[in-house]
């Protein structure tokens, strides 16, 4: 045993409190004491990751019931939601606790999510408790709650995607791919200057260009957006995307991509993908090179 | 400038439009002023900088508790700031801090948060990139290279990544910081980079860009990091740099000039190195896109894993000259963002005149964003050129002077330093 009174701490100052700390995790002394010494130095900070690991070798010496170390997490992790060492803990301690655990995880990072909707670690968290231990039952739903409340929640197309793709109780993106694509549709049509629904529909289609090129809701939302002549960009990237996997043109894109045109962009070209660009470059300066290159690498 | 209608905006729009509108004010304010006072405005205040990183190396003092556990990141973060100002520590300073990493290196490998902490492989790469960047012999052999070597092995996991620490977390920052690591102190091995290909590309999200692990959502620091490894292992076909590329561009925001992190989210002056590394990475890559804009289809399906493994095996790589060859890819002749509007955010919105670089305005400075904010500004004065020649004046924003030390992309430390590292242990 490392002979210092622990037992009360009186309150003390940080470096006090980590030379203890080093004491017991030297002597290696998993004992209730020096668990109770890792909670104190983990409340002054909980970034340190040494403290952490001896916590663990600890509960599994003490064989210490994780329900009460769950508890003693959801006190910390509200105030350090962005904190690595919690939430690795976190996966631990719920690993160890199994099945059992699924539902007091999802109903945890629901409480943070509904505080913080992009909060990346309790995201992760969520797709670690839905793959390890289950509880897909409910997720597409919630997707499309927080879609519901904010269209540009970007983590919660991802978690969207994660559903669709890896739900065991889903048949894959083949099968979703015609309903996931009508309410991407929808929600474009909705805000079609909203970046995440254009990239969702793209990767409906991820590894499967053929398809793709050939989807009638695809070109005819890319149609839609491009005519409305307002909040064109992704539309008309779209259109270039298409363009360059085979696409072919037809006359009512022309139309629709002629009608962007300003009397500034006098350079006629009958080629479709490079009347895009030249529009790209003006209504989106900011990737003026982007668009310029993308110019350069089409087919002379 | 009327303030902006908050009402029926979902909380994502509410939260972009008073970035906008906090920004806007400002470049409305710079536009209106006279001249002299514009040259001002963009003038990086070099002596300020100076002066706020130095006091962080002299006062480690108790607000930092937080950090306790990341002290060598924070020596990198000043030590690398410095640096690119073109300055150097004393020579006091600079046994000092050789001595604190020092006390940080464990007996059996590897540099923890701490001196007597685990060791974990990002305060590894914070601390090498430390040494590295004081560059002086005593730095640099201080590095027990063979005993890290075994420390990095430990820590491989056999999906392909690797874990932060004993029992801790995989995900692709540690993929990053143990490659980059192995690579500049030449230890790098077929061992190390074992599957981690496989890893990464399992990362790579629908969006384009890349995940901290499978399933997540793109992000720009776990995007750098992603790409930076798999260039260093010679495996970057592995991914679609097409979607990569599309996505990345679109992280630059059109009103506010800077980069965002994740798609919808709001800008923050660290991406400027994090995003604009992967652009300047991506540029120098362009014939590899061109590659595979080709074959569109080449990575769909089963024909992508014969493609990979073909070119594996094809020929042997030398890792250790990558972070020599890669540089020596010289780019074609424009960025593939837009340079100039990514140093006006920089200099007139994460700029703090007093000293110190933020994530935007309205945010505290702090050693962190002061060092991606210029590793950021870095890379965009020399996106037009290459690292060993001069930009032209006109791809330096503001004056001249605002010129900082050019970074070795891969690694970001000093390009010099870089080179110099590269060279001390290539002998090894």
């Amino acid at each position: 045993m490392v002979p210092i009174r622990l037992w009360r701490l009186p309150k003390q100052d940080f470096s006090e409190l980590m030379g203890y700390f080093r004491a017991v995790y030297r002597a290696d002394e998993r004992s209730p004491r020096s668990l109770h010494l890792t909670a104190e130095a983990i409340a002054m900070n909980p970034g340190n990751y040494t403290v952490w690991h001896f916590r663990r070798l600890i509960l599994e010496a003490l064989n210490v019931d994780l329900h009460d170390e769950l508890n003693f997490l959801d006190n910390i992790a509200e105030s350090n939601t962005k904190n690595y060492q919690i939430w690795h803990h976190r996966r631990w301690v719920a690993q160890k606790l199994g099945t059992d655990a699924a539902n007091k995880e999802l109903e945890f990072t629901r409480k943070i999510i509904s505080l913080d909707s992009k909060n990346y670690h309790a995201w992760s968290h969520r797709q670690w408790v839905l793959q390890a231990l289950g509880g897909w039952e409910d997720e597409l739903d919630y997707c499309h709650e927080l879609l519901k409340e904010d269209v540009f929640n970007n983590s919660a197309w991802n978690q969207r995607y994660f559903v669709i793709t890896r739900s065991p109780l889903l048949g894959g993106l083949k099968s979703m791919r015609e309903s996931e694509v009508n309410y991407t549709v929808e929600a474009i049509l909705a805000h079609p200057e909203n970046e995440s629904s254009w990239r969702y529909l793209r990767g409906l289609y991820a590894g499967d260009t053929q398809s793709w090129i050939i989807a009638p809701q695809v070109s005819s939302v890319c149609l839609k957006v491009l005519g409305s002549r307002i909040n064109f960009v992704f539309a008309l990237s779209t259109l270039l995307d298409l363009l360059s996997h085979g696409f072919p043109s037809t006359q009512a894109f022309r139309d629709a991509v002629d009608a962007l045109r300003v009397p500034d962009d006098n350079q006629t070209d009958s080629n479709l993908a490079k009347t895009a660009c030249l529009i790209l470059e003006r209504v989106d300066p900011i990737r003026v090179n982007y668009w310029l290159w993308q110019k350069s690498k089409l087919p002379q | 400038m009327e303030a902006p209608v908050l009402e029926k905006l979902t909380e994502t729009q509410q939260n972009q439009r008073m970035v906008e509108y906090e920004v806007a004010r400002i470049y409305d304010f710079f536009l209106r002023a006279p001249r002299s006072a514009q040259e001002f405005m963009l003038e990086l205040q070099r002596e300020n900088h100076i002066e706020y990183l130095t006091n962080g190396l002299n006062h480690l003092g108790p607000s930092f508790r937080v950090l306790d556990a990341n002290r060598p990141w924070i020596c990198y973060w000043i030590l690398h700031s410095i640096a690119l100002l073109g300055d150097s520590v004393d020579a006091e300073l600079e046994a000092r801090a050789i001595d604190f990493l020092n006390r940080c290196q464990d007996s059996s490998g590897g540099y923890g948060g701490g001196p007597g902490q685990l060791p974990h492989l990002a305060t590894t790469y914070a601390a090498v990139n430390s040494l590295v960047t004081l560059g002086s012999h005593e730095a640099l052999s201080s590095i027990n290279r063979h005993k890290l070597y075994t420390f990095l092995l430990q820590m491989k996991h056999p999906s392909g990544g690797f874990r932060m620490h004993d029992q801790g977390e995989i995900d692709v920052r540690a993929c990053y910081t143990a490659i980059s690591v192995a690579s500049i102190l030449n230890i790098l091995d077929d061992e190390l980079v074992q599957n981690v290909g496989n890893y990464i590309q399992s990362c790579q999200t629908f969006e384009g860009g890349i995940a901290g692990e499978p399933g997540s959502e793109a992000h720009g620091g776990y995007t750098f990091c992603g790409l930076a490894t798999l260039i260093l292992i010679n495996e970057v076909h592995r991914l679609d740099l097409r979607s990569l590329l599309d996505w990345v561009v679109f992280r630059q925001a059109g009103l506010e000039c800077g980069f965002q992190g994740r798609t919808n989210k709001l800008v923050d002056g660290c991406y400027s190195f994090w995003q604009g590394g992967v652009c300047s990475l991506l540029k120098r890559l362009s014939l590899d896109i061109d590659e595979q804009s080709v074959q569109p289809d080449a990575r769909e399906g089963s024909s992508f894993d014969n493609l990979s493994t073909g070119a594996d095996t094809s020929r042997k790589v030398n890792y250790n000259d990558v972070g020599y060859e890669f540089i020596e890819k010289h780019p074609s002749s424009q960025p593939l963002f837009n340079s100039l509007a990514l140093q006006q955010y920089i200099l007139l919105c994460a700029q703090v005149p007093e000293g110190g670089l933020r994530d935007k305005p309205g945010k505290p400075k702090d050693y962190y964003h002061t060092c991606y904010c210029l590793s950021g500004l870095s890379l965009c004065q020399y996106s037009s050129s290459n690292e060993d020649s001069p930009p032209l004046p006109q791809a330096v924003a503001g004056p001249y002077s605002n010129l900082l030390e050019p970074v070795h992309p891969l690694y970001n430390v000093v390009f010099e330093r870089a080179i110099e590292a590269l060279d001390f242990f290539r002998g090894k």
